[in-house]
């Protein structure tokens, strides 16, 4: 049995899980879409980890990251619950320890985060706007009836550079629909779009930012050699995608848990077993207050768990179902 | 006369404080919720800024339980607040209220009007009564600022979680069911004497974060996404650069014999903004400047969607970062009721100034030896 930590990242689109030993390298990983059932896709990811490495591994810690990190924590049981940002600046680190700049695109939002000397200097964040992010490829790949997949090495057979407005998504989608009515080459088009996107991501997020080398190039998008390209031919530096690009929140989760293990001595994991239990939220509003907030409470296997939704505390500081499992 | 007011912070305290002296009948809006949200943004125009429309909402929920004539101050400072009172006024009488809005403010420097509308809502024409009830009240709202500026510096050190807030929210209950300065001063000093008693247990590196940006978002927790809260939950110590009493004494005080209280402030902003750009864009930045004098570990800068003076001074935010060594963070607050998106950015903001901290501390043990 070897002993490895487990880390899952649920992200709007994917939930990628990473299992990985004490001398912190990857057994494997996992990369499915969420489709907007986290509990799901989170049961799926840990009864398809079993079967691959189950029998073999014995979790000593498990961490859990993205915007799903709450949920998935009360479910697997985390030692470390950290926000994304976190986990990749962790993650990258430990691949690249000079890591100055880390480059971070996923499904719903893009990050930019700057390292000087081995710890998170700065970072910035963009969620209001779908321009620049991978749901944005993702359907513009589908309007083309292209597999996201080739996106990427399409861009690269392009030999004539057609300029798309990458500022926002309504935009990008109307500039690109003119240009192929002018009758311009797909491979052309994509890579327009491959740069319009790196634009709007410098302009947007990198604005006032002071990007050097080495430059990391992480989450989701990261797999695009297209996207990798035109962010080299803009900051005129080489761009690394390490090896576990599309899943570094996950291996940062396992660093975390790593962390938070060796400081606690203990794990409060709960076995891939849970992939078994039944999940069940049930939601009410709250009427105490004319703010109404919307109350989830989430059953395992018909026990309550947790509650959270409520902004005053009323119901999720309830500690009663701790008192339930006691008795 | 049932006279209501816009709710900030614990404002409405001080007030009422005032009223009650002058013995005139208050109506106290209904605490801040989604559904005064809800019914600003109706009515309110879409682009405005979000004070505005929970400002409104405030006014409608008191119209409805009776008042008839809303007080609010007036600015003719070059932001969007010196519209607030015109344009409400006009969404109002739209919707059929029949309510009188006085503006306390003296429109081209006219005494003689601004003491008339002064007169018709204080019951008396005695400036003496008027100026000894404005003191006391200007001393409730003090003594309470202060009660707060302690909770959010002392919250996070509290052995048993929630006593503060316990006392807090005890005394705010308290308060609103009083009458008068005296009555309320007891009952503020009760609680002083509560927290004096609160266990403490001492965390030694707790982070220190101020809080900057625009006033009301600033003060008002339903319009800041509770960030001193959170922050005090995580185990930071808060300091907010605004306060309701301060705003008072600032304005009403030394403004008007021609000083300021703030002359630090505003010298250590003038090597980025030399000039008053409407709003507080030089406070924002000169407070910024002033936090990490005083070694704090981050600043914050809270500031409503599409607020001008404040986006200004955000884009000139890296600048002092820069200079003087302080991580900022802006946050953008609007409608949006998912908080997800703040909580992610401002933990992740908080392990970055942890790790600030114990880089530095590294490199003071390597220096000694």
């Amino acid at each position: 049995m070897k002993k490895c930590y487990l880390g899952i990242d649920v992200g709007s689109v994917s939930t990628n899980i990473a299992v990985m030993d004490h001398e912190k390298n990857i057994l494997d990983t996992l990369y499915i879409r969420t489709q907007g059932k986290p509990v799901q896709a989170i049961k799926n990811g840990l009864q398809e980890m079993k079967n691959r490495v189950g029998n073999n591994v014995e979790i000593m810690g498990v961490g859990t990251t993205g915007s799903g990190r709450q949920l998935a924590g009360i479910m697997v049981g985390a030692d470390a619950v950290k926000n994304e940002i976190t986990a990749h600046g962790v993650a990258a680190l430990n691949y690249v320890p000079d890591v100055r700049t880390i480059i971070e695109i996923g499904g719903q939002d893009s990050k930019i985060i700057l390292l000087r000397d081995g710890i998170i200097y700065d970072f910035a964040m963009n969620t209001v706007c779908a321009a620049g992010t991978g749901s944005f490829l993702d359907r513009q790949a589908e309007r083309l009836g292209i597999p996201i997949e080739e996106f990427g090495t399409m861009a690269l057979q392009s030999k004539a550079p057609v300029r798309i407005a990458g500022r926002c998504a309504v935009f990008a989608e109307s500039d690109m629909i003119h240009k192929q009515q002018l009758g311009h080459n797909q491979e052309d088009i994509i890579n327009g779009l491959c740069e319009a996107m790196a634009r709007n991501y410098l302009n947007n997020l990198g604005k006032g930012k002071e990007i050097t080398a080495p430059v990391i190039f992480q989450g989701g998008v990261a797999a695009n050699i297209g996207i990798r390209k035109a962010f080299e031919r803009l900051l005129g530096c080489e761009i690394c995608v390490p090896q576990y690009a599309n899943v570094m929140g996950a291996v940062g989760a396992c660093l975390l848990a790593k962390e938070e293990v060796a400081r606690k001595g203990k794990t409060d994991f709960l076995g891939f077993e849970i992939a078994q239990s039944e999940y069940q939220v049930k939601s009410f509003e709250c009427e105490h207050c004319p703010n109404l907030c919307e109350v989830v409470q989430f059953h395992r296997d018909s026990s309550l768990v947790a509650r959270w939704g409520d902004k005053c505390g009323r119901w999720n500081n309830l500690k009663d179902y701790r008192d339930e499992k006691l008795a | 006369m049932k006279i209501t007011f816009p709710h900030m912070g614990s404002t409405h305290i001080g007030i009422k404080c005032l009223f009650d002296e002058l013995g005139v009948e208050t109506v106290i809006p209904p605490k801040i919720s989604k559904k005064t949200l809800e019914i600003g943004t109706k009515y309110a125009p879409e682009l405005i800024c979000l004070p505005l429309k929970i400002t409104l909402g405030n006014y409608i929920e008191s119209i409805e339980r009776g008042a008839d004539t809303i007080v609010v101050t007036g600015s003719c400072g070059p932001c969007r607040y010196g519209y607030y009172s015109e344009v409400q006024k006009e969404i109002l009488k739209d919707l059929g209220h029949d309510v009188e809005m006085v503006v306390l403010e003296a429109p081209h420097g006219n005494i003689p009007e601004f003491l008339k509308r002064v007169h018709k809502i204080s019951n008396t024409k005695n400036p003496l009564k008027i100026a000894k009830s404005l003191k006391n009240a200007a001393k409730v709202l003090k003594r309470l600022n202060e009660i707060e500026a302690q909770m959010l510096q002392l919250r996070p050190h509290e052995m048993n979680k929630g006593d503060f807030d316990q006392v807090y929210k005890q005394l705010i209950k308290n308060l609103e069911n009083s009458c008068g300065a005296k009555e309320m001063l007891i009952n503020i000093e009760g609680a002083f004497k509560h927290i004096i008693g609160i266990p403490l247990k001492r965390k030694e590196d707790a982070l220190k974060v101020g809080i900057v940006g625009e006033i009301y978002t600033v003060i008002e927790d339903a319009a800041n996404v509770d960030i001193g809260k959170k922050l005090n939950d995580m185990g930071v110590e808060v300091y907010k650069s605004h306060s309701a009493s301060e705003w008072l004494t600032e304005n009403i005080f030394y403004r008007s014999i021609g000083l300021t209280s703030e002359q630090k402030i505003e010298e250590a902003s003038d090597p980025y903004m030399k000039t008053l750009i409407g709003g507080h864009a030089k406070e924002t930045i000169g407070h910024t400047v002033l936090y990490s004098e005083r070694g704090f570990d981050g600043v914050i800068q809270v500031l409503p969607f599409t607020c001008m003076p404040e986006i200004v001074s955000m884009s000139i935010l890296p600048r002092v970062q820069q200079d003087h060594n302080i991580p900022v963070l802006s946050l953008i607050i609007d409608e949006l009721t998912g908080e997800a998106g703040y909580l992610t950015r401002v933990e992740a903001y908080i392990d970055l100034l942890r790790n600030r901290r114990e880089s530095k501390k590294d490199e003071k043990m390597l220096s000694r030896h």
